[in-house]
Formats: C-alpha cells, structure tokens, sequence
C-alpha cells in the first residue's frame, strides 16, 4: 500500500478544488506530505484552509482534481481510517464521559484493544483525573484536551489539526507538542492550521499560506526566516483583507 | 482499519443508547406524552355511544406514532450540539452502519415506550389482552420498525434545516399511514377474537411496509449526511 | 445575462408572448365549452357529473407530476445535474395546484351526487394523501437555504413518496369503498357513452399540454432566479 515507504506522499492533493453553491472556495490546491513531515498552514480567515482539512479527512468531497491520503483518494473508508481530525468543534457527545467518547472513537476505528489504547490517550493527554466526568462539566480546556485524544487513539498516520492549541493551557499545549513528536517519528505526516504563528512554526518542517482558496506558498522551515515570514504573511493577510 | 457493518452498527446503537440512559429525558417525555394522549383519548368519546374496545386500537396506534416522534427527534439532535455526527462521518464506518446503528437505538426507544403505553391502554380502556398477546407484540415490533425505518432517514434530514421539530412529523406522517392503519386493523381484528389469519393482509402489509422502507431508507441515507 | 456561470443557461423568452402555453390554455378552454355545451347530461348524476371532465383529468396529472418530481429526483441523485433538481422543483410546484383542483373538484362533485362534501373512498383519499407529501415536499424545498442540500433531500423526499403512493393504494384499499365503479377504464368496455368518452379523452390530453407549459415556464423561472443569484454574487 502506498505510504509504506518512508518515502511515499501521505497527504496530497492534485489540483484539488471545491465549490459550495457556486462559489469556488479551494482553488487549484496541490501539495504533497510526507511521514515525518509537518506543514503549518496560515493565512485569513475565509482562505479555505478548515475546507482544506476537511476535504482530507473525508467530510467533503472533491469538486475538481483529487486528494489521497495513504495513497488511498479521499473520501474511501481507507482514507478515513488514516485520517485524525481536530477541528473547532470538539465532536464530543456531552452526555457521555470523556474516557467513553475516546473509547467510542478507539471503536469507530477498529482499534485493536479499545480499552489499552483508551487509557494510554487518557494519560497522554493528563485526563486520567477528568476521565469519568461528563465531557459537558469540564472545562474549555480540558474538553480540548478530550477532543484531540479522541481524534488521535487510533494513532493515525495524518493528523489533521485545525487551532488545536485554543484553549490549551501550558501543561496541554505541552502534552500535545510531545504527542505530535511522538507520532511524527513513527511516521505520520502533520497539517497543522493556526493563527499563532510562533507555535505553528516551531513544530514544523513547512509553511504555508493560504488565501482565498489557494496555497500560496510551500516552503521548508529552514529555508524561513520568522521575521521574514511575519511581514510576508502579514502582507498576504492585509491584502486578503 | 474499518469495522464491519455489524460491528459498527452496535456500537453506534450502544453509544445512542448509553447517552439516552444517562439521562432518560427523551424516554420520560415520550412515554408522558403518551400517557397524556392515552387519558385525554378517553375522555374525549361518549362510551354509551362507543365502545372503548372499539376505540383502543385507534388511540394505542395514534398515540404510537406521536410519542415515537419525540424520540426520532433527539437521535440526531444529539449528534448537532458539537458536531459529533463529523466524527461519525470521518471515521471510516460505513454510512450505512450509521443509519443501522441509529435505527435500532430508535427501535429500542419506540419498543421502550410502547412497552408503557400498549398496558396502559389494556388498563384504561379496559381491553383484556389474553391470547392476542404474543400477536400483539409482533404487531407493535413491526410497526416499530417502520416508524424507526423512515423517521431514522427524515431525522438525519430535518435536523439540517430551519424548522427541524416541525419538518420532521410533517414529513414521516404521510408515511405513517400504512403503518398505523395496517396495525389498528389487526389490533381490532384480534382484540375481537377474531383468530390472527384473518388480520394476514394487514400484517402482509406491514411487512412489505418494512422491507422495502428499511432498504430504501439505509440506501439513501448517505445522500442525507453528506455534504 | 452573465455569462460567467458554468450551468448554460440559456436565453429565456417571456412567458407573454409563450406559445404553448397559449395554445395550451386555448386548448383547456375549448374542452371546458365541449363539456359544458356540446356534451350531453348525464342521467342519474345530473349536470354536476360534468365536473369529472376537470376532475379526472386534474388527477391524472397530479400523479403523472409527481413521477416526474421522482424520477428528476433519481437521475439528480445519480448525475447531480442541477437541471433536473429545476425540473422537479417546476413539476411539484404544478402538480401541487392539479392536485389542489382535484381536491376541490372532488367535493364539488360528491355534494349533489351523493350528499356529503367528503367521501373516504379509496382514489379520492389517495390523491389527499399525494397533496400531503406534495405539500411535505414543498415545505421541505422552503426550508433548506444550500442549494445542493435542498436538491439532494428534495431528491430522497421525492423517491421515498413516489413508493409510498403505492402502499397507501393498498392500505386504503383494506377498506371499503364509496367511490363508483371505474367508468372508464374497463378493459372490455368503456361505461361512458361514445361523446363523453371523446370529452374526457379531449381533456385529458388539454390538461396534459398545459402541465407540460406549464412547467416549462416555471422551470424558466427557476433558471431565471439562478442567474439573478449568481448575479448577485459576483
């Protein structure tokens, strides 16, 4: 299967668009991820860069070019399998606690031992004290911190982050850096969307820019300079203004 | 990796019914209300004109259908508030295990209030049940199923739009009829005394009713999540 | 016209100067003066048995509507052309006014016939439950703002109903029914007398044409409120 290698694209995409009643909001998006790697997306609000995460992760579906992850296009069960996404809402079931949200997700992804993988998510993320605790009496943060476990047990192979560091304290903010490092060096390749341009430039290998629907640029981490990167994108982020 | 359509649909069932246990609301105010219906029911014949024998299979079967709304209604409700139906939809389950799943938690939820309100109405309208009961359960699981078959479809559906607890009931009703009529016919038939192949047709259409709706619905039931 | 869309909408004619729908409200009206004038009376019903001329007619086509809402409704599912989802849109919207006029006919007709405004017999009660998911359709299109949501659930809605007709046709079939013996459509013999035959036959055909303009026009109008959206937008 594609993606075994170390050298295999993870996450692409090949002049991938999408249209919501007419209107064209990704357009001509084309970019290769592989293991290991991890590509911070920036830019305005409205650039389409959730549309973008959501396209990979199989909610949406393609209306021009494709998109594949683990070799497999988008939006087959296989890419699905592959895929954790964090977005802005926790796609949490308030009743339940959080320890039966992860595990319902453990489930979801045919993981093999539910409860093992349950609990090393639940410590990961430092929610063993608020596990058995209704998702809707925790806090921001916490629920933050029950979202991103649910989306990553089955420790998936792209990882798909849209602003996961909101609401995080520092401990969390923390738990989740080392988690991402964690499953970079097993392999998995990262795309992590965020306005805090500190945070997402220290985890990453690339950077992007994002707006009105195209990616504007793709470059290695070292090739950049933050300084050099702050005015470009405050430049793009005016503009799109 | 991908669970199996069997697999998959249990748990989905078993998450919907532990988030329903938790709290019960949904199941207390479907069985209030059909308690309520039930009562007022009641009152509402002259019983030197009508006998309650001939009213109860009309009032059980109406009242069936009312109440199993309430219960339609929450099933997707509970997957709007944080967008836990993504989550559904990004894993790699099949959709139609979404719907089987969530059908047959609705199943047990319809079952659950029928349970209350097919012995309230042997109770109230003073209907001896006797030997029409094992009959009588096989009729209230095949209008169930039914009712779940469709309202588990236009559940998905009218959570999406604007007038999502009006749209629901305007669209199942129509396709309640049959259900209701098919029921009550054989409800009558056999609380008369009347032995069960008689009530055949009624329940040869009830579960014609159910086959091809239970298949229709899970076949268009992706159309109705994506987006 | 913008020409920046990528649907081909192509040039509308105002409905004024249409001429089918002309020739098809002439044709309607030509038939209501044969039904009236040059038919003869029934005998047992009386002049009131003239309404079955707008009557039946209306019927046929609420029905032959709403197979087009659900096959446009299939072929949209399978080939997302939102020219199809214009057409349902434009046939239900029609088949809804028919469908009315069945309803009303219907009581017109059974009142000095038979002496009660309304019959629960079997055709009567399925064409009531057509208006119904007619009705359930409609509601449905004005509640859902996306465009391709409301043409993928208009799409279901349309299918599920045109499977439900049939179940109704047989659950109200249990019952017993007042409705008289179908006239028309025995296969040895026509029970209505040759020129009220030809009246009805006539009519079918004039209510047919004006569906079919009428139709047309409405879906005319739904590309015309697509251009002016689009406009809008950009």
């Amino acid at each position: 299967m594609r993606g075994d290698s170390p050298d295999d694209p993870l996450i692409e995409a090949r002049g991938l668009g999408r249209r919501f009643s007419g209107r064209e909001v990704l357009r001509d998006v084309s970019m290769t991820i592989r293991g290991g790697e991890c590509l911070a997306l920036f830019g305005p609000n409205g650039a389409g860069k959730t549309t973008l995460l959501r396209v990979f992760a199989g909610l949406l579906t393609p209306s021009a070019g494709s998109a594949r992850v683990a070799g497999v296009d988008v939006p087959a069960a296989g890419a699905r399998a592959a895929v954790g996404l964090v977005s802005h809402a926790s796609m949490l079931y308030e009743a339940l606690t959080a320890r039966e949200n992860i595990e319902f997700s453990a489930r979801l992804y045919a993981v093999r031992d539910p409860r093992a993988a349950t609990r090393m998510a639940l410590e990961r993320m430092r929610l063993l004290d608020s596990a058995e605790l209704p998702v809707r009496e925790l806090s921001r943060g916490l629920r933050q911190r029950v979202s991103i476990a649910r989306a990553t047990v089955h420790r998936p192979r792209a990882v798909l982050l849209d602003e996961p560091f909101t609401g995080l304290d520092d401990a969390g903010a923390a738990s989740l850096t080392s988690w991402l490092t964690e499953l970079r060096r097993d392999g998995a390749a990262v795309i992590l969307v965020t306005h805090n341009l500190p945070e997402g430039l220290a985890q990453a290998t690339h950077a992007a820019i994002m707006r009105e629907g195209r990616v504007l640029r793709v470059e290695p981490r070292e090739s950049l300079d933050q300084h050099r990167y702050v005015l470009a994108y405050g430049e793009h982020a005016t503009r799109g203004a | 990796m991908a669970p199996d359509l069997l697999a998959a649909s249990l748990t989905i069932a078993r998450k919907d019914l532990a988030i329903e246990w938790r709290t019960r609301t949904a199941f207390y105010s479907a069985s209030l209300l059909a308690l309520l219906g039930i009562v007022i029911f009641y009152f509402a014949w002259d019983h030197t004109a009508v006998s309650s024998l001939d009213l109860a299979p009309g009032v059980l079967w109406v009242i069936f259908t009312f109440s199993g709304i309430l219960g339609l209604q929450r099933s997707f409700g509970i997957e709007q508030t944080e967008r836990a139906i993504d989550g559904l939809r990004a894993s790699p389950v099949p959709r139609e295990a979404i719907y089987l799943g969530k059908a047959l938690a609705n199943l047990v939820f319809v079952v659950a209030v029928q349970a209350v309100a097919i012995p309230a109405v042997a109770l109230f309208y003073d209907v001896p049940f006797g030997g029409a009961a094992v009959a009588l359960a096989g009729i209230a699981l095949l209008a169930a199923i039914g009712l779940v078959a469709v309202g588990t479809l236009f559940g998905a559906m009218a959570v999406n739009t604007r007038l999502a607890e009006l749209l629901l009931p305007v669209l199942s009703l129509p396709f309640f009829l049959p259900i209701v009529m098919a029921a009550a016919q054989s409800t009558a038939l056999l609380l008369s005394g009347r032995p069960v192949h008689e009530a055949a047709d009624s329940l040869k259409l009830l579960a014609a009713f159910d086959i091809v709706f239970v298949a229709v619905c899970a076949l268009a039931f992706p159309f109705a999540l994506e987006e | 016209m913008s020409a920046t869309n990528t649907e081909n909408l192509r040039p509308v004619i105002p409905a004024a100067s249409d001429p089918l729908l002309l020739a098809a409200s002439a044709a309607v009206a030509a038939v209501f003066v044969r039904a009236v004038r040059f038919t003869p009376v029934e005998l047992r019903q009386g002049p009131a048995q003239k309404i079955f001329y707008v009557h039946a007619p209306a019927a046929w086509v609420a029905f032959l509507a709403f197979s087009v809402v659900a096959l446009a409704g299939v072929l949209y599912l399978w080939l997302r052309d939102p020219r199809l989802d214009r057409i349902a849109e434009s046939s239900a919207e029609v088949g809804l006014v028919f469908n009315t006029v069945v309803l009303v006919t219907g009581p017109l007709w059974a009142k000095p016939v038979w002496g009660t405004w309304w019959t629960w017999d079997a055709r009567l009660t399925l064409t009531l439950f057509l208006w119904l998911i007619y009705l359930g359709y409609v509601v449905l299109r004005g509640a859902i703002d996306d465009r391709e949501m409301r043409a993928r659930y208009a799409s279901v809605l349309g299918v599920l109903g045109a499977l439900l007709i049939p179940f109704i046709h047989l659950s109200v079939y249990l019952f017993r029914t007042l409705h008289p013996q179908p006239i028309v459509l025995k296969p040895s013999a026509p029970s209505l007398p040759g020129e009220m035959l030809t009246t009805l036959l006539l009519s079918f055909l004039a209510f047919t044409l004006l569906y079919i303009a009428l139709v047309r026009s409405r879906y005319r109008l739904a590309t015309l409120y697509l251009a002016l959206e689009q406009e809008r937008r950009v």
